[in-house]
């Protein structure tokens, strides 16, 4: 159940560093003064460990 | 003001602190207490993927093309998600074969081939050195750029200094033996090294600490957080360009073929593979780093861009280079104990790559490339020493140091040229190369040894001829028409468009070629060709490694001395160490001391675990096969054995069935057996009971026939007496005797039967008007009814008239005396013709209706009457009648008469002329 969760958050993962999604963060506006895409990537980085912190330490 | 002295101390210490924390960690493994047994220490030791390349090199990267660094960062990421399917597996499978690199498992995966082992470790060889190489470059450089403070100075290029005054040169000489101190203290069978995991572990602290130092220094620091950081950043003419794909950044088809790289990498690069699977403790710490290494990734990237951005705006345009900004941002704003801590930071990171690194490819080099041929040319001189543990050190002593001065070597050579830039990513392609093998070989029985061997070789070509040649090329190694104009000029076979394919950067390019060629190879020639015995054992062993929770011993014909075996460990990892681990072994199978095993196959594994864990698979297979007499099972025996197999099997199930139609047979015999025995008993009856029939009217004839002899005076109407009994006694004999002879005929089948189609009613009359006269003699009144119609039947029209016949004249013989009458009518039944011979006489008890059709059996009292009948003429009847498929009964009570019935069906199903006797004769 774990392995799979972790590989659908693979797959997610995939999606969110990739065409197209990467495209509607890729328009060079800023977000509180920090550039969009740096925040995108940072943001949804960091959204995909807490999701596996999640997954991993809910099945302890 | 730093000087060489101070730096030189610090830097000392360090290292001092690095060898105390490995010395402790050995000391706590040696005495059963890891305290590398956690899953945090797992997940950091794993951090030493980050190397200077990522401490400098990200920093680099990014001032040349922005966001285009994070995807080396994001692949591991995502690879992440995917370790608690591949990484586990990975390590349950060099768990349980005692694997300790990258060229073992691929070696052992195809049969145990040494030549694969050594292809492998050719490949990562060539991939890695480059990447030593950067790593002592980052050292060197590093420490001159510090020397200078509190200048700002880029060490002078293209004087390559004097040899003994190169600080690279004692970089790696203090680097080699460091690794050597704690690298390969003693040999272990397992290959791990506890102290170093420890050592490195700490490392990645230090690194990553150091990093965000710098990062909040300058972040906070200087600038006033993020927001106003990005805010002056946008002043920079490539700024915009830089924080957008599409331009320098790389393309969304480049970003997906570096995120694909680094997800290879983190799964195949030599060290990660030492650290992540050989000196994995449990596997179960892996569920933590699945997200702590991840978590750390992002940590040390958080801060890149805004280095890069302050970087750029503080210093002017190529007056320093961008790789050096960690170090000379702090120094340039005087921060004198930042730029030191910077400085071990990255001195942390190298020296962690560099340790792993040389560990894991000396390891291989002296398992897959030396002992293989130390085996194969020097195998007697090998064997006149009696410990060759010392000899296994030396080699990967000797190899380490090789290694290192190869690095330095390369690093000479290339000087600031091109090679050292984009070394990192070039290894990584290099390393690619063994996904499909290392993946086929983990989830694909079919995958064989030819088939990896054709796909990486194939896949190093390719990758060489797009990557490596150009970097030369670049270098000035090579002409650079080689790149431009392809080589001899041929437009096509430019080693950085393929076949003319332009759009993708010379890493998607050469990765894209390369792994192309490698896949296809690998399955093409996999599908083609078959694996042999040894493969398809090692693929099971593989592919199937959760699911075989016990090792299955093999087939194994062959014998061993469990002290050759022994001595032979022994030679390898100290006798000692051998003696312990085989006494563990006992201890595991139950046995009191060593001696109380049996060598079987299951020891001969042990063995060759424990050997492979010191040398290598293939080289363990080689070494044990001198003292193991093995007959190899070929593939006929192995044909042949499940062969015999099904043979069994086959054979099992018929001689089931045997016994089941025996018992059959059996019980059919025992109710034979029991019939034949009725028979016997009522054939003894039959005759005696003939013979007391016959002596009866014998016994009269006789009689008078001795009285008309001894007294001739007798007057003649007494002699006419006499002599009508006589001849009346006589007709009754020969009568009985006839009828024995026909109810014998009836029984056995061999009575001769002529059917025909006739009319039942006409059969009736005519029996009728047979028995007239006796009808007349007794005075007895016969009533016929029969139908206007009668269906035809099929029957032995003399045979019918017997029982008629038998029928009326039983019914005449029992009728009342004075007055008898006799009934016949005929019925026409749905499926039967039925026939009823109805007398007035005494009538029949019910008990005896059905003795009466029994031989011989009369019923009346037969002493004060004469008997009126043979005895036989019912039973005769009834046989006829059942012949024809019918049925013969009697209805009757005393003193109301009898009825005899029979019916005869319109279509008979019996087969007409085979009465079966033995049923037919109790009847």
């Amino acid at each position: 159940m774990v392995a799979q969760r972790l590989v659908a958050l693979f797959v997610l993962g995939c999606l969110l560093f990739s065409y197209p999604l990467l495209s509607l963060f890729n328009t060079g506006g800023t977000l509180w003064g920090i550039p969009l895409l740096y925040v995108y990537l940072f943001g949804a980085w960091g959204a995909l460990i807490a999701l596996m912190v999640l997954v991993v330490e809910r099945s302890r | 003001m730093l000087l060489a002295g101070g730096i030189l101390l610090t830097s000392f210490a360090y290292l001092g602190i690095l060898f105390a924390i490995a010395y402790y960690g050995d000391k706590r493994a040696d005495a059963g207490r890891s305290i590398i047994a956690n899953p945090t220490i797992y997940a950091l030791s794993m951090a030493v993927y980050a190397t200077s390349w990522t401490f400098y090199g990200s920093v680099g990267r990014a001032a040349a093309s922005g966001v285009g660094f994070l995807p080396i960062y994001l692949g591991p990421t995502l690879m992440a998600a995917l370790w608690w399917l591949v990484l586990r597996k990975m390590i349950r499978i060099s768990k349980v074969n005692r694997i300790t690199s990258i060229a073992d498992f691929i070696a052992a995966r195809y049969g145990k081939s040494a030549m694969l082992g050594g292809l492998v470790t050719v490949i990562a060889v060539i991939g890695i050195i480059p990447y030593i190489a950067l790593q002592l470059k980052a050292v060197s450089a590093s420490f001159l750029i510090l020397l200078q403070y509190p200048a700002v100075v880029m060490p002078p290029k293209g004087h390559p200094v004097v040899l003994w005054q190169d600080t690279a040169l004692y970089v790696a000489l203090l680097l080699a033996a460091f690794t050597v101190l704690f690298g390969t203290r003693h040999l272990d069978a397992t290959e791990r090294h506890e102290g170093m995991v420890a050592a490195i572990a700490f490392e990645s602290l230090v690194k990553l600490l150091a990093f965000l130092a710098v990062g909040v220094f300058v972040t906070f620091g200087l600038y006033g957080g993020f927001a106003d950081l990005f805010e002056h950043a946008a002043q920079l003419p490539r700024a915009t360009q830089l924080l957008t794909l599409g331009g320098p950044a790389g393309t969304y088809g480049s970003w997906i073929g570096l995120i694909l790289l680094s997800m290879l990498s983190i799964l195949f690069l030599p060290r990660q593979f030492q650290i992540s699977v050989v000196e994995n403790v449990n596997e179960n710490h892996l569920s933590k780093a699945v997200w702590l290494f991840p978590l750390y990734l992002f940590a040390i990237n958080i801060f890149v861009l805004p280095i890069t951005f302050a970087g750029l705006m503080h210093f002017h345009s190529g007056q320093v280079d961008a790789d050096t900004f960690v170090l000379t941002l702090p120094m340039a704003h005087g921060r004198e104990a930042l730029a030191l801590f910077a400085f071990i930071g990255g001195l942390s990171a190298a020296t962690g790559m560099v340790i792993v690194e040389t560990i894991a490819l000396s390891t291989m080099i002296c398992n897959d490339l030396v002992m293989p041929v130390l085996l194969r040319w020097q195998a007697r001189r090998l064997s006149e020493r009696s410990d060759l543990s010392g000899l296994l050190l030396g080699i990967r002593r000797g190899a380490i140091v090789v290694l290192m001065m190869l690095g330095y070597v390369y690093y000479r050579a290339a000087g600031e040229a091109y090679a050292l830039v984009s070394i990192g990513l070039v290894s990584f392609a290099a390393v690619a190369q063994f996904a499909p093998a290392m993946l086929g070989g983990m989830y694909w029985k079919q995958g064989t040894h030819t088939g990896a061997f054709s796909g990486l070789t194939l896949g190093f070509a390719l990758w060489a001829y797009t990557l490596l040649l150009p970097s030369f090329a670049k270098s000035g190694w090579l002409p650079i028409s080689f790149i431009q104009q392809g080589p001899l000029g041929i437009e096509w076979l430019k080693p950085l468009s393929l076949f003319g394919l332009n759009g993708l950067d010379d890493i998607s390019h050469s990765l894209f070629w390369s792994l192309l060629a490698n896949v296809g190879g690998y399955v093409t020639v996999s599908l083609l060709g078959r694996p042999s015995i040894r493969e398809h054992a090692q693929a099971l062993l593989f592919v199937d490694v959760f699911r075989t929770t016990r090792r299955r011993s093999n087939p194994w014909r062959g014998s061993a001395s469990l002290q050759d075996m022994l001595t032979l460990v022994g030679r390898f990892l100290g006798p000692q160490r051998a003696e312990e681990a085989f006494a563990g072994y006992a201890a595991s199978r139950g046995a009191k001391s060593l001696r109380e095993i049996e060598p079987d196959a299951e020891l001969v594994r042990f063995a060759e675990t424990q050997l492979a864990g010191a040398i290598g698979a293939s080289s363990a297979r080689v070494m044990l096969a001198s003292v193991v007499k093995e007959e190899p099972l070929s593939m006929d025996e192995v044909l042949n054995i499940l062969d015999e197999a099904s043979q069994l099997i086959t054979y099992s199930h018929q001689l089931e069935q045997k016994s089941q139609q025996l018992e059959a047979a059996t019980s059919e015999l025992r109710a034979a057996n029991e019939r034949l025995k009725e028979l016997d008993r009522m054939k003894d009856d039959f005759i005696s009971t003939v013979t007391h029939e016959l002596r009866t009217p014998l016994t009269s004839i006789r009689a008078f026939s001795e009285i008309l002899q001894s007294d001739p005076r007798l007057t003649l109407a007494k002699r006419e007496e006499f002599i009508g009994i006589i001849v009346k006694e006589s007709e009754r004999l020969s009568r009985l005797i006839n009828q024995v002879l026909d109810l014998s005929k009836l029984e056995s089948g061999r009575a001769e039967w002529h059917s025909a189609e006739l009319d039942l009613r006409d059969v009736i009359e005519d029996s009728v008007s047979t028995t007239q006269p006796l009808l007349r003699e007794h005075g007895v009144e016969l009533t016929l009814d029969l139908p206007e119609r009668a269906p035809r039947l099929r029957v032995d029209r003399d045979r019918l008239k017997q029982v008629m016949l038998n029928l009326i004249s039983n019914a005449v013989k029992f009728c009342d005396r004075r007055d008898g009458r006799i009934a016949i009518a005929l019925h026409v039944l749905p499926e039967a013709l039925r026939v009823d011979v109805r007398d007035n006489g005494t009538g029949i008890d019910p008990a005896d209706h059905e003795t009466i059709f029994e031989k011989f059996r009369q019923v009346g009292d037969t002493l004060t009457e004469k008997p009126q009948g043979t005895g036989l003429g019912l039973p005769i009847s009834r046989q006829i009648i059942e012949h024809f498929g019918g049925t013969l009964w009697v209805e009757s009570a005393r003193g109301q008469g009898a009825t005899f019935s029979f019916t005869l069906p319109l279509h008979p199903q019996v087969a007409q002329g085979t009465a079966s006797p033995a049923s037919e004769m109790t009847a």
